[in-house]
C-alpha cells in the first residue's frame, strides 16, 4: 500500500481520525445501516420468507420469537436501519445530481435525514402494534 | 510525471480499479429498493394481521409474489455491491480480497436463490 488516503476507518488506534460532525456521522451512519441491513436484515428476510413456505408450524415459530422483546429489538433496530438507509441514501440522489453542497443545505439534511427516519420509524411501529 | 494527462495517470488506481457500472447500478438497484420497499411496508401495514394465513394468502397471489421476488433481487444484488465496497475498502490482501468476494457472491446468489424458491413454492402450491 501506498500513502495514498485510505477509506475512513472509525477508530484508528484509539483515536478518532474524523473529527466527529453531521457529515461524518450521515455517511458512517449509511455504510453501518446499510452493512447491518445486508448481513442481518435479509437473512430475517429469508427466514420470515421460508418459514412462510414451510407451513404455519415453522411460521408461528418465527412469529412467537418476533414478539419477544429481543425480537422486537431486532425487528425495530432493522426497521430503523432501513429508514435511516433510505433517508440517507435519498440524500445521496440529491448529492449525486451535484445539488445541496451549500454549507447551510448539507449540514440541515446531514441532520434531518437522521431524525425523519427515527420519526418515520416510529411512525411505521405506531401502525404495525396498533392493528 | 511524464505522459499523459492528468486523469490518465489515476485512473484504475482506486481498490476496486473501475467502478463506474459498480456506481450505476448500485443507484438503480437503490431505486428498485425504494418502490419495492414502499410497497412491502405499506402492505404490511394494509394487512388485517400478520398471522400466518393472511400473509401466506396474500403473498401467494400473483402480484405481491412477482413483487416479492424482484424485492428479494433488487435488495440482494444491492447488498452485494454495498459489501463488495466494504470488502474492497477494508481487505487489503489481494488473496483475502479474491476469497471475500468468491465468498460474497455465493452468500448473495444463494440467498437470493433461497428467497426466490421460498416465494415460488408459497404461490405455485395453491395455498390460495
Amino acid at each position: 500500500m501506498t500513502n495514498r488516503p485510505l477509506s475512513p476507518h472509525l477508530l484508528d488506534g484509539a483515536r478518532l481520525h474524523w473529527k466527529w460532525g453531521p457529515h461524518m456521522l450521515v455517511s458512517i451512519l449509511h455504510r453501518a445501516t446499510g452493512d447491518g441491513l445486508a448481513l442481518v436484515g435479509l437473512a430475517v428476510l429469508l427466514w420470515w420468507l421460508g418459514a412462510l413456505a414451510s407451513g404455519p408450524e415453522a411460521y408461528a415459530q418465527f412469529a412467537e420469537l418476533a414478539v419477544t422483546i429481543p425480537g422486537r429489538v431486532v425487528l425495530i433496530g432493522l426497521s430503523w436501519a432501513l429508514f435511516t438507509h433510505l433517508m440517507s441514501g435519498l440524500r445521496h440522489f440529491v448529492l449525486d445530481i451535484g445539488a445541496g453542497y451549500e454549507l447551510a443545505t448539507n449540514r440541515f439534511w446531514s441532520i434531518a435525514a437522521p431524525l425523519i427516519a427515527i420519526l418515520l420509524t416510529a411512525g411505521f411501529w405506531a401502525l404495525i402494534l396498533n392493528k | 510525471m511524464s505522459k499523459g494527462t492528468s486523469i490518465g495517470r489515476v485512473r484504475g488506481l482506486g481498490p476496486a480499479h473501475d467502478g463506474a457500472h459498480h456506481w450505476l447500478v448500485q443507484r438503480f438497484t437503490a431505486v428498485g429498493n425504494l418502490v419495492l420497499m414502499i410497497w412491502l411496508g405499506a402492505s404490511l401495514v394494509a394487512l388485517p394481521d400478520l398471522g400466518f394465513e393472511t400473509v401466506s394468502k396474500w403473498l401467494a397471489a400473483p402480484i405481491p409474489a412477482t413483487a416479492m421476488i424482484l424485492l428479494v433481487v433488487s435488495t440482494f444484488w444491492h447488498a452485494r455491491l454495498g459489501l463488495q465496497v466494504l470488502v474492497e475498502d477494508y481487505v487489503h490482501e489481494a488473496g483475502s480480497k479474491f476469497g471475500a468476494l468468491v465468498l460474497l457472491n455465493l452468500a448473495a446468489i444463494g440467498g437470493a436463490a433461497f428467497g426466490i424458491f421460498a416465494v415460488a413454492r408459497l404461490a405455485l402450491s395453491g395455498a390460495a
